[in-house]
């Protein structure tokens, strides 16, 4: 996708820029993209390493596993199809609390596993299953308890209160995720 | 307002301290695990580091050729429509297909109307609250070869418009009033 737009981006922008004479502003703003840019590595350096750090911490201890007791009734009723099966259900709660607790690189090996397994029960193969859609439907809409980039961008522009937008942000993603949930279960039962 | 944003700010001490509670009473080696996982972080910030630099230079020409305020107000009756500040709709577009391009353009927006201001609050809560959609998508159905998707770019692109639209309207509203009360901005 990024080989056909950022190229677009470009292109598109300096050629309108030396029509409308602002070839001298693109040429500040290259530098000073770059200069932002490691500005706010350096600040998602310290976030990113901290937070790794105390989540590797978490994934030691059998911290996950606890919390995907808390998900079993939730899983009955987005999963009812799958639910019986004990492995596949483990793999998509592990996927979630990974997910909540923001361990992306955690989070998708377990996605994928749970993908794996659940096209194995899967009648048509070619064509996505009504766990696989629901499960895909809430990785899109994932919560994430503390966003650590969004924090990260905040302090390298020096925001006067980062983590200010945390509650509001788990407000809204937990408005779409209920409306998600609830239009892919409508459309899973229209589509039958 | 208060709480909210005590709850806010309690968010990172807290999960630290369960975290850290959690591993000790595990009787776990807290500090080694956690330099190994700060390690691995190192590496993660200099694997993404190429790309924003690519991606932050795009989103920087785009903005200051004065192409992307063309076609924000081109397309602002629509955006008025649906009741979103038009700034923000590069953000909304490509966050669903760009995790860092998002980041770019996020802290373009942010630095640009204020990181503090409303715009920049709306813009941090999209940011934190939506997912790269379609990458989503893209990696879980080519995984296991699954060619017929169904609704699941619809259902997921309509939990992204809500997203978008809880952002803008009132919750950012009751961030910014608390703001402008507290810091006397």
């Amino acid at each position: 996708m990024l080989n056909v737009l950022w190229p677009v981006f470009i292109i598109v922008s300096c050629i309108y820029a030396i029509f409308t004479g602002k070839v001298e502003q693109i040429n500040t703003s290259i530098f000073s993209s770059l200069e932002s840019v490691v500005q706010l590595s350096i600040t998602l350096l310290g976030t990113i390493c901290l937070w790794n750090g105390i989540m590797n911490i978490a994934i030691n201890t059998s911290l996950i596993e606890k919390l995907v007791f808390f998900f079993k009734p939730l899983l009955k009723y987005l999963f009812p199809e799958i639910y019986q099966d004990e492995k596949i259900r483990k793999e998509i709660s592990m996927n979630m609390v990974a997910n909540m607790l923001g361990l992306g690189n955690a989070a998708t090996p377990l996605g994928l596993k749970a993908m794996k397994s659940m096209q194995e029960k899967n009648k048509k193969t070619d064509t996505l299953s009504n766990a696989m859609l629901m499960f895909i439907v809430i990785n899109t809409a994932s919560i994430q308890m503390i966003p650590t980039t969004v924090i990260a961008i905040r302090s390298s522009l020096g925001s006067q209160n980062p983590t200010a937008t945390i509650v509001p942000i788990w407000i809204s993603s937990a408005c779409s995720i209920i409306v998600v949930i609830l239009i892919t279960k409508f459309l899973i039962k229209v589509g039958k | 307002m208060e709480i909210l944003n005590y709850i806010s700010s309690c968010a990172i001490p807290v999960t630290i301290l369960v975290i850290l509670i959690f591993g000790l009473y595990e009787k776990k080696n807290v500090f080694d695990s956690f330099l190994e996982g700060a390690k691995e972080g190192i590496s993660i910030v200099v694997k993404i580091f190429p790309t924003l630099i690519g991606l932050f230079v795009a989103i920087g020409c785009l903005r200051t050729s004065g192409i992307l305020d063309a076609i924000i107000s081109f397309c602002s009756p629509v955006i008025n429509l649906l009741k979103l500040p038009s700034e923000i709709m590069p953000l909304a577009f490509l966050r669903p297909i760009s995790g860092s391009g998002s980041m770019a353009i996020a802290t373009e927006i942010m630095s640009k109307y204020g990181v503090d201001s409303q715009i920049g609050l709306i813009a941090s809560t999209i940011m934190g609250a939506t997912e790269t959609t379609i990458y989503t998508i893209a990696i879980y159905t080519s995984a296991v070869g699954i060619k017929k998707t169904r609704f699941v770019l619809f259902a997921s692109l309509i939990g992204d418009v809500v997203r978008n639209f809880s952002c803008n309207t009132y919750l950012a509203k009751f961030v910014v009033r608390f703001f402008l009360t507290k810091y006397n901005i």
